[in-house]
Parts: structure tokens; C-alpha cells; sequence
């Protein structure tokens, strides 16, 4: 166990190191000057010079490169272009926030979307499985700016539940929570129904049930524990995906996570954010799909680590 | 010998499915949902009523305001005074190309590398699997900038694009349910038995993995559909004024309030096209192998 | 008889002065914005958001009066004195002005703000207002270690001297930029200035949690001793359009920074219980469409003035629910220097599609139409995309986010037709040099520059040069009317179609109190100083 930890470590490293490569080779290869970008429209054209030259961009790629590698090392990564700040101190301030939301999501996807699951699975054929089925489509195909503001405007404005956005306990979060929430459960929904009808059907199952077992037992002992392998792997995706954080729903909301201070650094090409946040969010995946990858002997005792 | 009497057999396989397929209403409606859909898009210029890039002078309010449904426009207008049923109508060709085809390679994509990735033994596996972490680390809204640079916009860039980015989760969901299979008794046993690699994953693994292969292959219909809205926002994939269910929603979502229409038109499209999918999809998979979806 | 006249005439009386009494001191304002405030160094920070927030920490030797484009002095006791020959201005500072540390603001600090915009390293984009100035380039190159041209006299004076005279140079110091900031405050915090600052303002930041919202406080030892009326200003970021509208009807918001959303425009302006809160006016800038002289048939300026003729204005306005002024020629009206006279051309697809066919295209031809991507712009090209193909001009559309689009405008040879939406040419003081030196200037038609038709006539530039000399008081009516015939020149070389000048709305709460001077200042656009609400 110990090897297989150290070397997906090792592993995790070597991601983190090839993605914040391809970020910085990309965000430099972009038409658009950064220059440009921090001095605005009125500044002329030796000023926009000037400015260029301050932040290195008019050395050579490898050169930036590797000054960027050099102060990574030191744990440094840079000031935002257009901000002067530090870009650690900048995401250091986001970081809670964005966890946060990707807790909330992923417990009220799961909150939703399983116990769905489980109930279509069970009623395969009759109408719990009809109505599971549409609103799993309907959470997946509802656009999140469209559900996001709907549901300020139903549970916020018209029946004042929930504050008009901003940052602040659960009651602030639960509304963006939701958002995503319904969006993903869905996707939970349809596996579980899948990935448990598919067990139901095994041999085993069925032996089980002949041999006299409650269903109930029968459920809780085999079926689930074997259905729920790809779903511990799909929230570690979640995981992931929400540490890179959600811009939609943070606009909407005014929550102050790491999506909306990434995009907005893409929209300027202010490159140290870019790359700062391209490295966490790497970081964070790699963590999440390296739990993902260990917890699931114990979900599922056949499966060994390679 | 042996080959006169498996003929009919398989002939007689063959028409059971057909049978089971016919005899199933959700598929069958799953069908009819797609293939109108599908002749929509093909047909569209016969079947949209009038132009959809056309700004109709009386589209508008005086003061600028879309028209709701009803009167000249079957399903109102949208903020240029455009019919939005004509839209609709054209703009399935973007978003099914998306939505089929886009969505479509990327499932068998995944489905083929995570099994891969799961099978191989070794440091090639493990290289797959670090490279699918890679991909979901990256934000890919500064790889569709950077790819309006070197390449022409067109829907089949956001096309690829897409497909290069969806697969990656499928990957990492297949790799752990193969990963899972692969030390289950049945396959060990057919391993004792001499069963080739090619032979296992075509009639252990594979079965098991359409399950997977259709939720997402349905429900990614509806998120790649509004991902491409949001790569065309970026300059990547169709141009204005090209009309995709997608890029109607994305410019119409604040609207919310005073021209619904705007959004639940084009959703509506959204939704009805992922549930055809998805019906179709499991209509096909219950008439082919019946035992293993139950 | 009298009886009642004089009564009438007391509470006429009456309400007249209790509506001229001083607003009311204290209570506290939300103010709400989508994007975050990216930096408050006024060195730095600048655009319509920062702006009038710096003016809330900072002060600068001159200012506007509210609401107005009249010069007043601020730090400065009085307007300079100029030397005979215009190029030396020499300001005396009030006495006793502390920053918000407690020290008390001196010539040298002047020096020090100026020197600071000038120096490469803080990357300031106001630096080329400021090259003007005597042994500026000698500091920016590194030849000498202060600039020549910036001298304190005293503790209290200053002498600024420029290498050839400047009819915009007040402007120019009035300009955020020159806002006085503290040496050692800079030097303390160095490059976190913009986030920790600190200047002599009526105001003090209290706390920025970054992402949420910035607080405000009152500064209780400002120098205008009446000033600010309120106690608090909160800033809250991040928030969408369309949710700060509800807060706003809701109360939790008093004043909406970005103007009334889009969405929400109409049921706004059709709602009479909003009509006293809503302000408008219209905006110093203009919208256009560039025409790159570089670029295949635009070389040819009939093609241009054609293109200037195939477009219907009054549609995009109508596509904006009427939230402009159609425009005619660059300036917009309310610049000095604008010509009434100035018809511009007309609407007339025909004569358009005529004059193309003399140029030599009987058939049109395809070029690309460049546009950001952020609404409503795609929806404005495309109406523009119609009209040119009512003409024969098939123009495909170039959606992109706005940093490529300004640098394939800003690429000669490149981008032949660019919809500036989003990027409407505004003024950064309100004189017509403006509006020629940076966008069509020889200087700017570079690489990089934001001459996007890429225009040089060095004729043109010389007469700018000239009429910018002409510094002494009673030559301004002449230079306005030079500028005049250079940017009637210009119209008839079409190097633009300039369609509309922004009318910028503001929605503001019942308890908020503040008029048109202090809500659509035209160059702070929000004067949070003179805000107040009511008890």
C-alpha cells in the first residue's frame, strides 16, 4: 500500500509539473498582449512598451520560462499583472470560499441525485422511474445561469428564504450549492439507477433472494456497495472540477471562489493568476482521483492496487 | 455441419431483437423523438418558415423589445427580430453535430482508453491515466482561445474541442469500473482458460460498460449542447449569425424575466433531444442483450 | 389678503431654504459592481470603475467642480500662475492637509507622485500623459535620477515645467494619476500599494475581503471640513446585474455602479415608481466602426465613405433600447470643439451601393467584421453584417473576447472592419486632443497603437501640434475651431462609422440622496463625497 501511495505521489508531481508547462506555453502562444491589457486604451504605444518590458514578457519563452520555474520552486508564484498583487495572496483569500461551495454541491448532488437513484432502480418500469429519468434531464439540460437566477429570483426575491447572494454562513450558501446541485444529481441519479439494476441482476443477487434474505438486507449488503464503485470516482471528478472553481454560479451569486478570479484573469491574460490556478486545480484533482483510487478496496474488497 | 445449423440461429436472434425493440413504446417513441429531430435538421430549409439570420424591421418593438410567441412568429422573437421557430429549426444542424457527434466520439473515446488504461499492465496505463489527470486539470477555456489563433472557427473545431474535452471524465469512470471488473472471477476465469485480451474485453468487459456508455452519452447531449454556447462566447465554433440552441440561450439567459421564451424554446429542443437519445439508447440496448439491462 | 400672501410667501420661503439645507451628515451607502476592483493605486488603477473610488482616498492638486468640466483647485490654494511663455506652472499647496497616517502633505510629495507615474517600474498607464514634461524621457531612460522639469519650491510650492506648452495640461493634472500619494506609504507596502492604500481622501478603506466588497469609512480629519456626508460606503464585487437590480428594489442595495442592467431596462424606464431614482446622460465617448486603410478595398476612401452610408444607425439604437445618441462624426457633443454644423453622412443604402460601383465594385466584396463577444455587441455586428450585405459587402464575423480583438485591431494589416462595442472611445479629459492623439494620430498608427484605421496624414498632426501651443487665454476659442476643421478633415476621409454615443443610466435607491452632478459627473461619474441619504 505504502509503494503504491509513493509512487502515485510521485506521479501526482509530474502532473502538476506537465500541466502548469502546457498552461504557460498556451497562455503565452495566445493572440492578445497582456501589455496591452494592463495599460489600457489610452496609455501609447511606448508606454504599453514600458510595460512589457517591466514584466519580462519581451524576453524570450524559454527564458520566462524558466524564471517562472525558478521562483515556483521557491514557492513563489508571482504577481498578477494587472493587480500587482501576489497571486497566492489573491488565491489564498478564495480558496476557503471555493471549497466550501464544493462541499455544498457535492453533498446536496449527492443528497438528491442518490436516493433518486436507488428509488428508480427499484421501481424499474413504473412511473418513479419516469419521473427520476425527466428530472435527471431536466437538472442536466437547464443552463446554470438561467437555473442560478431562477432560483434567486423564486427563493430569494419572491419568497425571501434565502439572501440575494453574497458571501456569508450556510444560508448564503445554500442557494449556489443548489444550483449545482441539481445540476449534477442527475448525473448521480442515472449511474446509481444503472449501476444497481445492473447488480440486481447478478446471479448472486438473485441467490440471495431465493435463499430467503429481506430485500432489504440484500440491498444494503451486496448491491450497494458494488454499485457505488464508478460513483466514488465521479465525485472524485467533482471534486476536482469544483476546486477549479465554478464562474457562473460565483457570478451569479457574487461568490468569491477561484472561477470567477481565474476568468477574469483569462479575459486580460494576466498569466501568473492563469497558471497559480491551473496548479492548484491540478493539485487538487490529482488528490481527489488519488482518494477516489484508494478508497476503493474498501468499497469494494476484490479490487486490489496495482 | 456446424455452420448450416448456427445460420439460422443467428437470423432467427436477429429478428427477436427487432421484435423486442418494436414491442418496447418508450423505444419506439425514443425513435420517432430522434429521427424528427434528425430530419429537422436536414429538411431545415423547407421546414423553418422563414430566414433565420433575417432582423425583421417589425421583429422588434419600437423601443427594442423581442416579440412573444403567437402572431406572424410561431414562437416569437429573439433580441434582433429574428423568427426564433426558424432559429430553432437551423440551429439543430450546430447543436446536433454537437450533441451526436461531439458527445459521440467522446464516450467511445473514454470508453476505449479507460478500459485501456485499466487493462494494460504497467507503466503505459498508469501514463494513460496521469494524462487524463492532466486534461481535467487545465482549463480548457484558454485552450479554445488559443485554438481560435492557429485554426479558422467552425463547428467542427468546437466539435473537436469538445470531444477532446469530454472524454476525460468517462475515462477516469470507466478506468475504475474496469479496474473493478478485472479481478472479478469471471474474467480470471476466463483467463485460465486461454481467452485472448481482444476476446475478454469484447465479452466480459464491454457489456458491462454500455450501461455507463448511455447515461452519459444521453445527458452529456444537454451539457455539450451549453458548452459549445460557451466556447462560441470565446471565439471558438460557429460564428454569429449561425444559429445554435446553445449560443440562442447564451445570448438570451438575462432575460429570464421579460422574454422567457428566449431560453425555454431552445432548452425545450435541449431536453427533447437528450430524452430521444436517451429512450432510443435504451430501447437498443434492452432489444440486443435483454438479460443484462434486466 | 396680505394676510394669506405673506403666508404663502413665508412657506414658499420655507421650503425653498429647507430644500437648499446642507444634506444630512452620517448613515451609510451600498454600492454595488459586477467585476472586481482590480487595483486602487491611482498611478494604476484605471478605468470607469476605480476611478471614482480612488477619489474617495485620494485628492490631486486640481479637480472638477461637481457635476461640471470646469477646473477648480483642489491641494492647490488657488489655479497656477503660468509663466509668459506657457510652459512653467507654478501651484501653492494648502497648508495642513494630513494624510490618512497623520503626516502633512508637502511639495515634495507632489514631486514624488509625478516622478512615480513617470518611472517605468510602477507600469502606470497614465505615464505618456506626463512625458510632456521637462527631463521626463532622461528619467524614463534611466539617464537621470529625477526629472528636470518637477521642482519643489518650499515646503508648500511647486513649479512644473513642460518642453513646449500644453493647452491640456491642466486637464491632465486633474487626471487620477496626479493624485498625491505618501512615499513611505508606497514603500511600505510596495507592490500591494493598490490594495493597502492610503492618501489624503475624504475617505479611508477600512477592509477589502477579496472577492466580496470594499468598506469605506469617513476620514475625520479631512481638510474640507463639511465633507464627506456619509460615514460609510460599502462596494460590493462580484455581484450580477440582474441580482444587484433585485437588491436594489429590495433595498440591501442603494446604487447599482454599472447602470441599469439591459435586461431590466425597459420594465425600468416603464415604471413610474422608478422614475425619480433614475438619472441619465449622455457620455463623452463614441462607438464606432473602424475601417483599416490597410486593408484591401478600404484603402480606397470612397469604399469608406460608402460603408459610412450602408449603415442604419436608428436600428442599432433601437437594439440597445434606445440607450444612445446617434452620432455623426467623432467627438461626441459634449466635448469642446464640437461642430453643430457637422451632418456627417446619411443613411443612403442606394447612393452607397452607387458610390461602391464607381470605386470599382459593382459586386460588393468580402471582407470580416471584427467584434467582442460580450452582449450586446454580437447582436449590433450583426445588424451591421445586414446592412453591408443590403450594399453587396459580405462581411463574415469575428466574435472574440476582447484582448484578441484589440490585437488583431491593433496589428496593421489585419483587421479591416472592427465594431468597437465595449471598447467605445471615451474621454479621459474633456478636450478634443483627446480624441486625436491616441486613435488617429501618425503616433498612433503603429503596431500596438490604437489607431486602428491606421491613418497618418503628417499635415493634420502638425496642425494638432499648433493648436495645442496655443495656450494663452484668450486663444482657446481659436483652438477649438482649428480642432474643428481637423476633425472635419477627418470626417471626409470616413475613417470611421461612428454610430452612437452611450446614454449612461444610473439607478439609484429611494433613501440615497443625489442628483444628476453627483451621479453622472462626466469625468467621476459617481461623486461619493456629496452623497448622502436620508435619516
Amino acid at each position: 500500500m505504502l509503494g503504491f501511495l509513493g509512487s502515485r505521489l510521485l506521479q501526482s508531481v509530474l502532473v502538476l509539473i506537465v500541466a502548469s508547462v502546457i498552461t504557460f506555453t498556451l497562455a503565452f502562444l495566445l493572440p492578445a498582449d497582456p501589455a496591452r491589457m494592463v495599460a489600457g486604451p489610452s496609455a501609447s504605444v511606448a508606454t504599453v512598451n514600458s510595460i512589457r518590458h517591466e514584466l519580462g514578457l519581451d524576453r524570450p519563452f524559454l527564458s520566462q520560462y524558466t524564471s517562472y520555474l525558478n521562483r515556483l520552486v521557491h514557492l513563489d508564484l508571482g504577481r498578477s499583472y494587472k493587480q500587482s498583487s501576489e497571486v497566492s495572496a489573491l488565491m489564498a483569500s478564495r480558496i476557503w470560499p471555493t471549497v466550501q461551495l464544493m462541499l455544498g454541491a457535492i453533498a446536496l448532488e449527492l443528497l438528491i441525485g442518490l436516493p433518486l437513484g436507488i428509488w428508480a432502480a427499484l421501481n424499474r418500469g413504473r412511473w418513479p422511474d419516469t419521473l427520476v429519468m425527466g428530472l435527471a434531464f431536466l437538472g442536466a439540460a437547464a443552463p446554470q445561469f438561467w437555473l442560478a437566477l431562477s432560483l434567486v429570483y423564486l427563493l430569494a426575491y419572491r419568497f425571501a428564504l434565502f439572501p440575494l447572494g453574497g458571501y456569508g454562513g450556510l444560508n448564503h450558501l445554500f442557494l449556489p450549492a443548489l444550483t449545482l446541485g441539481i445540476g449534477g444529481a442527475g448525473w448521480y441519479a442515472r449511474m446509481m439507477r444503472s449501476q444497481l439494476l445492473e447488480v440486481l441482476g447478478q446471479d448472486y443477487i438473485r441467490t440471495a433472494r431465493a435463499k430467503g434474505q429481506t430485500p432489504a438486507l440484500v440491498l444494503l449488503k451486496h448491491a450497494l456497495r458494488n454499485a457505488t464503485l464508478p460513483i466514488v470516482t465521479m465525485i472524485g471528478l467533482d471534486i476536482g472540477t469544483f476546486m477549479g472553481g465554478v464562474v457562473v454560479v460565483e457570478s451569479v451569486f457574487g461568490w468569491p471562489g477561484l472561477g470567477r478570479l481565474v476568468w477574469d484573469a483569462i479575459r486580460v491574460v494576466d498569466i501568473p493568476i492563469i497558471v497559480g490556478v491551473v496548479i492548484f486545480s491540478a493539485f487538487a484533482i490529482t488528490l481527489a482521483n488519488l482518494l477516489a483510487d484508494f478508497v476503493q478496496p474498501f468499497v469494494d474488497p476484490r479490487v486490489r492496487y496495482r | 455441419m456446424t455452420t448450416v445449423v448456427l445460420a439460422p440461429v443467428a437470423r432467427k436472434r436477429r429478428n427477436r431483437s427487432l421484435t423486442r425493440f418494436l414491442r418496447n413504446p418508450a423505444a419506439i417513441l425514443g425513435l420517432v423523438v430522434c429521427v424528427l429531430i434528425v430530419l429537422t435538421a436536414l429538411l431545415a430549409p423547407w421546414v423553418a418558415p422563414h430566414d433565420p439570420d433575417f432582423q425583421f424591421p417589425e421583429g422588434l418593438t419600437m423601443e427594442g423589445a423581442p416579440l412573444p410567441p403567437g402572431g406572424a412568429y410561431l414562437l416569437g422573437t429573439d433580441l434582433l427580430g429574428r423568427d426564433l421557430f426558424s432559429r430553432i429549426v437551423w440551429g439543430a444542424r450546430a447543436s446536433l453535430t454537437v450533441g451526436f457527434v461531439a458527445n459521440g466520439v467522446a464516450v467511445l473515446l473514454g470508453v476505449l482508453i479507460g478500459a485501456l488504461g485499466a487493462l494494460t499492465r504497467g507503466w503505459v496505463g498508469t501514463l494513460i491515466m496521469r494524462f487524463t489527470d492532466v486534461m481535467l486539470a487545465f482549463p480548457v477555456l484558454l485552450l479554445a482561445i488559443a485554438l481560435t489563433a492557429i485554426l479558422k472557427p467552425s463547428l467542427w473545431i468546437v466539435a473537436l474541442v469538445i470531444a477532446l474535452i469530454n472524454w476525460v471524465p468517462i475515462a477516469r469512470v470507466v478506468y475504475s469500473e474496469v479496474a473493478a471488473l478485472r479481478e472479478r472471477e469471471f474474467v480470471e476465469a476466463a483467463n485460465a482458460v486461454g481467452a485472448s485480451g481482444g476476446r475478454i474485453l469484447r465479452r466480459h468487459i464491454l457489456p458491462h460498460l454500455v450501461p455507463t456508455a448511455l447515461v452519459w452519452g444521453s445527458l452529456g447531449v444537454s451539457t455539450t449542447v451549453l458548452l459549445e454556447a460557451t466556447l462560441s462566447f470565446l471565439g471558438v465554433g460557429v460564428q454569429p449569425p449561425t444559429p445554435s440552441w446553445g449560443g440562442i440561450i447564451n445570448e438570451s439567459q438575462s432575460y429570464l424575466t421579460t422574454a422567457p421564451w428566449l431560453v425555454l424554446a431552445p432548452g425545450t429542443a435541449i431536453l427533447l433531444t437528450s430524452l430521444g437519445f436517451n429512450l432510443l439508447g435504451e430501447g437498443l440496448r434492452d432489444a440486443l442483450d435483454p438479460r443484462g439491462g434486466l | 389678503m396680505k394676510t394669506r400672501l405673506m403666508l404663502a410667501a413665508s412657506l414658499a420661503l420655507l421650503s425653498f431654504s429647507a430644500s437648499q439645507a446642507a444634506p444630512t451628515r452620517g448613515g451609510s451607502m451600498v454600492v454595488s459592481y459586477k467585476d472586481d476592483v482590480t487595483t486602487l493605486d491611482p498611478a494604476i488603477g484605471y478605468d470607469l470603475q476605480n476611478w471614482p473610488i480612488e477619489k474617495m482616498l485620494f485628492d490631486g492638486l486640481l479637480d472638477y467642480e461637481v457635476g461640471s468640466t470646469k477646473l477648480a483647485p483642489r491641494l492647490a490654494t488657488a489655479m497656477p500662475k503660468v509663466s509668459a511663455d506657457g510652459r512653467t506652472y507654478t501651484f501653492i499647496l494648502r497648508p495642513g492637509v494630513k494624510f490618512q497616517n497623520g503626516r502633512e502633505l508637502v511639495a515634495s510629495d507632489v514631486v514624488y507622485t509625478l516622478a512615480r507615474v513617470l518611472d517605468p517600474k510602477t507600469k502606470s498607464p497614465g505615464q505618456s500623459f506626463y512625458t510632456g514634461i521637462a527631463g521626463a524621457q532622461a528619467f524614463i531612460d534611466g539617464k537621470a535620477k529625477t526629472v528636470s522639469g518637477l521642482k519643489a519650491a518650499g515646503k508648500y510650492g511647486v513649479a512644473i515645467t513642460l518642453d513646449a506648452p500644453n493647452a491640456a495640461f491642466l486637464n491632465i493634472m486633474a487626471m487620477n494619476f496626479a493624485y498625491v500619494v505618501p512615499k513611505e506609504e508606497v514603500a511600505k507596502a510596495g507592490a500591494d500599494f493598490g490594495h493597502k492604500p492610503v492618501g489624503t481622501g475624504p475617505f479611508k478603506l477600512t477592509s477589502w475581503p477579496s472577492g466580496q466588497q470594499l468598506v469605506f469609512e469617513r476620514n475625520p480629519n479631512y481638510f474640507f471640513q463639511n465633507l464627506p456626508y456619509l460615514d460609510k460606503v460599502t462596494v460590493k464585487v462580484g455581484l450580477d446585474p440582474s441580482v444587484a437590480f433585485l437588491s436594489l428594489t429590495r433595498g440591501e442595495v442603494d446604487l447599482l455602479g454599472d447602470g441599469i442592467p439591459p435586461a431590466q431596462f425597459l420594465q425600468v424606464v416603464h415604471d413610474s415608481k422608478y422614475k425619480a431614482n433614475v438619472l441619465q446622460r449622455t457620455n463623452v465617448n463614441t462607438s464606432y466602426i473602424s475601417l483599416n486603410t490597410g486593408v484591401g478595398p478600404l484603402k480606397d476612401v470612397r469604399v469608406r465613405q460608402a460603408i459610412n452610408m450602408a449603415i442604419n444607425k436608428t436600428k442599432v439604437l433601437r437594439i440597445i433600447n434606445g440607450r444612445g445618441v446617434l452620432a455623426k462624426t467623432y467627438l461626441p457633443p459634449l466635448m469642446p470643439g464640437y461642430d453643430v454644423a457637422e451632418m456627417g453622412y446619411k443613411y443612403d443604402p442606394a447612393a452607397a451601393k452607387a458610390l461602391l460601383k464607381t470605386a470599382g465594385f459593382p459586386n460588393g466584396f468580402d471582407t470580416v467584421l471584427y467584434t467582442t463577444s460580450t452582449d450586446p455587441n454580437p447582436r449590433i455586428a450583426q445588424s451591421l453584417q445586414q446592412d453591408l450585405a443590403a450594399v453587396g459587402i459580405r462581411a463574415s464575423i469575428k466574435s472574440q473576447a476582447q484582448s484578441t480583438v484589440v490585437e488583431a485591431a491593433s496589428t496593421p494589416k489585419t483587421a479591416a472592419m472592427v465594431w468597437s462595442g465595449g471598447m467605445a472611445w471615451t474621454q479621459d479629459f474633456p478636450d478634443p486632443s483627446d480624441f486625436y492623439w491616441p486613435i488617429l494620430s501618425c503616433k498612433s498608427a503603429v503596431q500596438g497603437g490604437w489607431n486602428w484605421p491606421f491613418f497618418c496624414d503628417k499635415a493634420l498632426d502638425a496642425r494638432a501640434d499648433k493648436a495645442d501651443q496655443m495656450v494663452a487665454p484668450g486663444q482657446s476659442a481659436a483652438r477649438l475651431k482649428e480642432y474643428a476643421g481637423i476633425f472635419s478633415a477627418l470626417n471626409k476621409q470616413a475613417l470611421w462609422v461612428p454610430i452612437y454615443h452611450e446614454v449612461r443610466y444610473m439607478m439609484k435607491s429611494d433613501r440615497l440622496i443625489g442628483g444628476l452632478p453627483e451621479l453622472e459627473d462626466p469625468i467621476h461619474n459617481i461623486v461619493y463625497e456629496r452623497l448622502s441619504v436620508t435619516k
